[in-house]
């Protein structure tokens, strides 16, 4: 083997690695938690907790909701613009980027000024408003994914051909939108919306400046009360990332098949 | 119209929360204007903080960035079998979207006082890295962290750079009788710099404004910009609501400028290499 073959063979090992050996690390620690033999006790013990059943749930519905909201909220500015006043693109498109600039943080304190206890709109008083302040927050931390993966999908058709026809057969916008559009861009969508589940379902700031009974400050708690219990939490994080990340993939790749 | 219901959203839940901070940091308790909230920014606990996060998310974005680069280079060309390649890839993907509360739980597990490497270094090696002065709370090794998410992503943002590099430039270079260092130096770094600077940036940007990851990893232990934040919001630290807003105001400033000079980087790389 070649210096420069041997080189780019170490450097690829480094990396690997690095990536894997934190893995290795919080299995070991995990399946410690039984004195002298290695067991899954720790992943028993998560399991039957039941906040993590109540805050995992509660995080997926969460997401779910956000993809919802997004969607209706993202689809037809995007195809507006597309149709009606490519004008704004850059405008709109620069919107959806900001959150990518501002950091979340900055934004959940925005809400706890803005609609905090005594404001104008006292969102944070009630647990609904709170989830529902909770749900806006998320939508605006995916807004660049989502509109990215919807903007994607409406470049690989053809809509205003298709929106004509739709509308000359005696269509409704909404119904172009519903029936021809939705239909013709679901791939996208749905890599889109893998992409905030993965965020959402983890997601500490918001859920925890908001006081809501999320996973992401469930998974803190217990880090700052239990030894092992976190450890195997990791893990479970770690196998949803990668399922998402991998339904994400498989999809691209269907996509590009057809 | 179809923009009406976006407009409306931006501008309840993004623009006016943000910009509502913004006003209040240029605010005093009445409501007049004044710099002093910005001034403030310069006591010693907030300058601290400001300091410590960017030593942590510069560390971190320069070494992610370096190592990330020399990963992709190194994946990119023939003779690497495909699975690493693709398994490499889909590796980073993934510990690119592995942050917060979790990862901080996977590195207390490895290089934390009990954890795997710390125990495999003192035993195998006699190496006591923590009788050594070494400790996870600290700046090391919260950059050792955020490296984890860092690396991958750098990886992922390079790339398509690293792989657009003609092997024929090489040849050309070689036959014109250039050595394989005036090559690397003259042709192949101007290249990349601008792709290479860029996703620095958006790392340091991206290390700038993390929370959790800290937060589960040390409490409050150390003293970091987001973590100061994230206290004062609860209302615990500063007493001074007009300097949480001039804290924010400061952290946007940074991570705007970091954004607008990636932009400017990544406009100037399409027009000139497309």
């Amino acid at each position: 083997m070649s210096a420069r073959g041997l080189a780019r063979g170490v450097i690829i090992a480094f990396g690997a690695t690095y990536l894997l050996l934190p893995l290795a690390g919080v299995l070991e620690f995990a399946m410690r938690m039984r004195r002298g033999v290695y067991s899954f006790d720790a992943f028993f013990t998560v399991f039957e907790d039941h906040r993590f059943g109540d805050t995992f749930l509660y995080s997926t519905v969460m997401a779910l909701v956000t993809v919802l909201i997004g969607m209706l909220i993202v689809l037809p500015a995007a195809y507006a613009v597309r149709l009606h006043a490519p004008r704004l693109r850059a405008t709109v498109e620069f919107v959806t980027l900001l959150p990518l600039v501002v950091p979340a943080i900055v934004i959940v304190f925005g809400y706890v000024r803005l609609y905090g206890s005594d404001s104008w709109l006292p969102l944070t008083d009630s647990d609904f408003g709170a989830d529902a302040l909770l749900a806006f927050g998320y939508v605006t931390l995916s807004l660049p994914y989502i509109y990215r993966s919807v903007d994607a999908g409406l470049s690989s058709m053809d809509v205003r051909t298709l929106s004509e026809a739709a509308e000359s057969l005696g269509a409704r916008p909404v119904t172009v939108l519903l029936r021809v559009v939705l239909p013709n861009i679901r791939t996208s969508i749905l890599s889109g919306a893998f992409l905030t589940a993965a965020i959402v379902l983890g997601e500490f700031t918001f859920a925890s400046l908001l006081d809501r009974p999320a996973f992401g400050p469930f998974m803190q708690l217990l880090g700052a009360s239990r030894a092992y219990e976190p450890a195997a939490l990791s893990l479970v994080a770690f196998a949803f990332t990668w399922g998402l990340m991998a339904l994400i993939g498989a999809i691209g790749g269907r996509r590009k098949g057809t | 119209m179809g923009i009406g219901p976006f407009a409306v959203f931006a501008l309840l839940f993004l623009v006016l929360p943000t910009a509502g901070l913004f006003i209040g940091a240029f605010q005093d308790a009445e409501g007049n204007f004044t710099l002093a909230n910005i001034a403030g920014l310069m006591t010693p606990i907030v300058a601290n903080a400001f300091r410590q996060s960017i030593i942590v998310s510069g560390a971190s974005a320069i070494l992610g960035a370096v190592i990330g680069l020399a990963i992709a280079m190194a994946l990119a060309g023939p003779g690497i079998p495909r699975f690493i390649r693709d398994g490499l890839l889909t590796l980073s993907g993934v510990a690119s979207n592995f942050a917060g509360v979790p990862l901080a739980f996977a590195f207390l597990a490895t290089i934390g006082r009990l954890g795997l490497v710390t125990i495999l270094l003192r035993d195998l090696l006699g190496i006591d890295i923590y009788a050594a002065g070494f400790t996870i709370l600290g700046t090391t090794g919260l950059t050792l962290t955020y490296l984890y998410f860092q690396l991958p992503l750098m990886v992922l943002l390079i790339m398509p750079a690293v792989d657009g590099l003609k092997k024929e430039w090489g040849e050309a270079s070689a036959m014109l009788g250039a050595t394989p260092w005036q090559h690397a130096w003259r042709i192949t770094a101007p290249i990349l710099f601008p792709s290479f600077a860029g996703a620095a940036l958006l790392l340091f940007a991206n290390g700038f404004g993390a929370v959790a990851t800290a937060f589960a990893l040390t409490g409050s232990f150390i003293n970091l910009v987001t973590i100061l934040l994230f206290a004062e919001i609860r209302g615990e630290v500063l007493h001074d609501p007009n300097l949480g807003y001039a804290l924010a105001f400061g952290m946007v400033a940074i991570t705007a400028v970091c954004n607008i000079v990636y932009l400017r980087l990544r406009a100037f790389s399409a027009r000139r290499f497309r």
